[in-house]
């Protein structure tokens, strides 16, 4: 039976208070037996289950759709149940939190702060026309422009790997801007210049320095660094000649 | 304590729409939810959801009705038609609802929603974004309920209701993040946690969805319906049993035995793949018994590489994308290897149409309630349209049970009991934690998911069913003897898991019960002893009530009404 080494981070809020954060920085090594396929995230349960009741991390969909399992895996962004052990070579699995961000425990980080510039920036279709009795009409050339933002799922791997979200605290970062162009460009959004001020502030877009990481984070291949650069063109355009949209 | 108007458990579609309801008719609400609600499983929810909205070509005298018609028949009968004829009403307001809330629905050429054939349904009726339908639907509404200003406990995992003097007073709950339990206090509290899938081992569920919603219900003395009925998708991957949507048949895809049959020609010669869930199950699993799986093994192909690149790409992408991640097979290239899987609860919280139980102040929306709407056997694309219907109803009864007369804030003692009884029930789990004699919860859970897999999937019988109930009774006598491994404070999955398994064991249990006693055959219940339905003796629901020997049977009588129970064919 083949075997998969694990080197898993940990990190116990409760022992590093009483050893003057001693426990921060230390990693345990497993040893996960497995039949014929192995998912990192099949892995940290077996760990959990079998080897160290103590291990926590998050989990849900296991199908790669809720964004919950986003975990640094031998230093590459990774969703914990798309990772097939696999095809990440021979040596042992390095699992890590999402780095440069507070950890709540183990591989839990704090998502708090992520969650709160969601929120901030208006995430919702504004309308201020009345509505149809039926569907607001859409063509499929229209529709298409969501294609791809529509489909983030806040893992927060973008976020995390973000030089300027590490260097700015209040900035909004890539999911929370990918969240506001989805609405930008969505034929039935009648925003205007509603949403300008979330994203066209020293919070918004003028902190993207267009280095991409965000681009090579992301599982889902997207784009928030073009989502970006788009929002601030919308802004400028806005601004300067008094445009709507 | 905490303390707000209501308080709506889990953060998935019907959740949210219960707490959106409320909120917007002004009454304090809160989610509390174990996962972000973007999270939920809601969001894996893939080929969509059915509205008789007439928008496709051939569809443009679709109605209601038809709707209506073909969910109870899909439903074997079983459903109340008085609930069918309300949800499938509902339909078209709350899909233009969604839409009108920035739901991004796939669209025809002249601008209006899509919709693609699915199974059991007369008419192509199922409005859908891409193969990511759930996703977008629930998406949509997280950002209105961050609208509506809903209050949201996120990673709190609720472990008991509180009831005082037969009424529903609010819930205890363990802060995953700080550590330690909470009593919330309400006057009233909506139940929408999903279904049961992960009693079983090869579930397509996410595996949050356990049941431990239903089963703090159950214990509060609310009866479970119509358990047995437990739907298993024709398609699950083979592998991990992840979900392929029906719409990659809808869209045109073929089911391929090792033959390189189109065997559902023997099946359902009218419907062919499109025949509903359990008839398509059965026809898979009988063509794998019977020798004619893939190389004569246990699985057969979903065959999509007819459909061309360009409609792979553009209407099944998700699905693609999970084939070539988690099977290694990329849909255009190669056809996909496929096994029926569990996949939702049909059977739950008994509710009545508003969301409400026989518990004053305790109601149910979603996955974990039983309407019932699916009946035997739910036609894919009803359970999203379930969540948001059932969903804006129960939070609308609410406010209309908060409006009525009655002291407010009641029920404290009560709630310190309750947070007690669940500090105590940690400590003696904490207490055995290594002991000799303490039963490892994994080793439970394994045998429930085993036993429950191998006993009651998609054929039954008496004689292993017996088997099976006998393993599920010993489960339940040894659940009481777990112990922890961890007893930290923040974040503590083993405690998390190991207080969910006792509700597993006992929603599963009656699961086991009900399909033993149901002597007949009815939509995905299907018995190989008792190959017929039979309405002179089982057109009811099965009740299931609560003791500590397992669950008490009882019955109810089904609602007809627009529509007589005939023979079903496709």
């Amino acid at each position: 039976m083949p075997e998969a080494k694990f080197r898993v981070k940990r990190y116990d809020p409760e022992q590093s208070a009483v050893q003057n954060g001693a426990g921060r920085d230390h990693y345990d090594e497993f040893t996960v037996p497995y039949e014929s396929s192995l998912t990192v995230l099949e892995g940290l349960f077996y760990i959990q289950e079998s080897l160290d009741g103590s291990l926590s991390f998050r989990y849900c969909c296991r199908a790669a759709v809720c964004g919950s399992c986003a975990m640094y895996i031998n230093g590459t962004y990774r969703l914990a149940c798309q990772t097939n052990v696999r095809h990440l070579g021979d040596g042992p699995i390095t699992v890590e939190p999402m780095p440069h961000l507070p950890l709540v425990k183990d591989l839990v980080c704090d998502m708090t702060d992520f969650f709160a510039k969601y929120e901030y920036i208006e995430p919702h279709l504004m309308r201020n026309s009345k509505v149809p009795d039926k569907e607001i009409t859409q063509s499929p050339e229209e529709r298409k422009k969501l294609d791809g933002p529509i489909d983030c799922i806040l893992c927060g791997c973008c976020y995390s790997s973000c030089p300027s979200v590490w260097g700015e605290d209040n900035y909004l970062g890539p999911a929370a801007l990918l969240k506001a162009y989805r609405f930008e460009v969505d034929s039935r959004d009648e925003a205007k210049k509603a949403r300008l001020p979330y994203f066209d502030n020293e919070r918004g877009v003028y902190r993207c320095h267009t280095i991409t990481n965000c681009v090579e984070a992301c599982p889902k291949e997207l784009n928030p660094t073009e989502a970006i650069q788009w929002l601030k063109g919308a802004a400028v355009r806005r601004r300067l000649l008094g445009r709507a949209k | 304590m905490i303390y707000h108007e209501l308080v709506v458990v889990g953060g998935g579609l019907a959740g949210l729409r219960a707490a959106i309801e409320a909120k917007k008719q002004g009454v304090d609400v809160a989610i509390i939810s174990q996962v972000w609600p973007g999270r939920s499983h809601s969001g894996a929810a893939q080929g969509g959801v059915n509205a008789a909205l007439a928008n496709h070509p051939e569809s443009a005298d679709d109605t209601w009705e038809k709707h209506a018609f073909d969910t109870v028949k899909g439903s074997d009968y079983l459903a109340d038609q008085d609930a069918v004829a309300q949800m499938t009403k509902d339909a078209i307001s709350i899909i233009y609802e969604m839409e009108h809330w920035g739901c991004p629905f796939s669209r025809f050429d002249d601008g209006r929603i899509a919709q693609r054939p699915f199974g059991g349904a007369g008419y192509p009726r199922t409005c859908y974004g891409a193969d990511k339908t759930g996703h977008y639907m629930l998406h949509t509404l997280v950002e209105q309920a961050v609208r509506a200003g809903v209050t949201m406990y996120v990673e709190w995992f609720v472990s008991r209701l509180v009831v005082d003097d037969g009424v529903c007073r609010g819930v205890v709950a363990y802060d995953m993040i700080k550590g330690g339990f909470e009593f919330f206090q309400s006057e009233a509290v909506v139940i929408a946690t999903g279904g049961a899938g992960r009693t079983y081992g090869n579930s397509t569920n996410a595996i949050i969805s356990t049941g431990y919603g239903m089963a703090m219900a159950y214990y509060a003395g609310v009866p479970l319906k119509d358990l047995e009925f437990v739907q298993f998708h024709p398609t699950g991957l083979l592998t991990t049993n992840i979900l392929m949507t029906e719409g990659a048949r809808g869209e045109g895809g073929y089911l391929v035995n090792g033959l390189g049959e189109r065997f559902m020609q023997k099946y359902a010669p009218k419907a062919m793949e499109l025949a509903p869930r359990d008839i398509t199950s059965r026809s898979i699993q009988t063509e794998i018994n019977e020798g004619r799986g893939i190389d004569g093994k246990g699985y057969v192909y979903l065959d999509l590489r007819h459909l061309g690149a360009q409609k792979i790409l553009e209407q099944l992408p998700g699905i693609r994308d999970l084939a070539i991640h988690f099977e290694g097979v990329d849909p255009i290239e190669e056809p996909i290897p496929i096994v029926p899987s569990q996949h939702y609860s049909m059977g739950g919280i008994d509710t009545d149409m508003d969301g409400r139980t026989v518990l004053p102040g305790l109601y149910a929306a979603g996955e974990c309630a039983c309407v019932s709407v699916h009946g035997a056997n739910r036609l894919g694309g009803n359970s999203l349209l379930e969540t948001v219907v059932f969903g804006r109803r129960a939070g609308a009864a609410v406010v209309e049970y908060l409006g009525g007369p009655g002291a407010k804030r009641q029920g404290a003692a009560a709630g310190e009991a309750a947070l007690k009884a669940a500090h105590a029930r940690v400590e003696e789990l904490a207490a055995r934690a290594g002991t000799p004699g303490a039963e490892d919860p994994y080793v439970i859970r394994a045998g429930m998911t085993t036993t429950m897999k191998d006993h009651f999937s998609v054929f039954r019988e008496a004689s292993a069913m017996r088997v099976g109930l006998d393993k599920m009774m010993e489960l339940k006598r040894r659940v009481k003897n777990v112990g922890l491994r961890y007893t930290g404070g923040v974040f503590n999955l083993d405690m998390i898991r190991t207080v969910e398994l006792e509700g597993m064991v006992d929603v599963a249990l009656g699961i086991a019960a009900g399909a033993l006693n149901r002597t007949e055959s009815r939509g995905s219940h299907s018995r190989t002893d008792f190959p017929d339905r039979d309405d002179a003796r089982w057109l009811n629901h099965t009740l299931a009530f609560n003791t500590p020997d397992g669950p008490r049977l009882d019955s109810k009588a089904v609602t007809l009404g627009m529509f007589e129970p005939q023979e079903r064919t496709y």
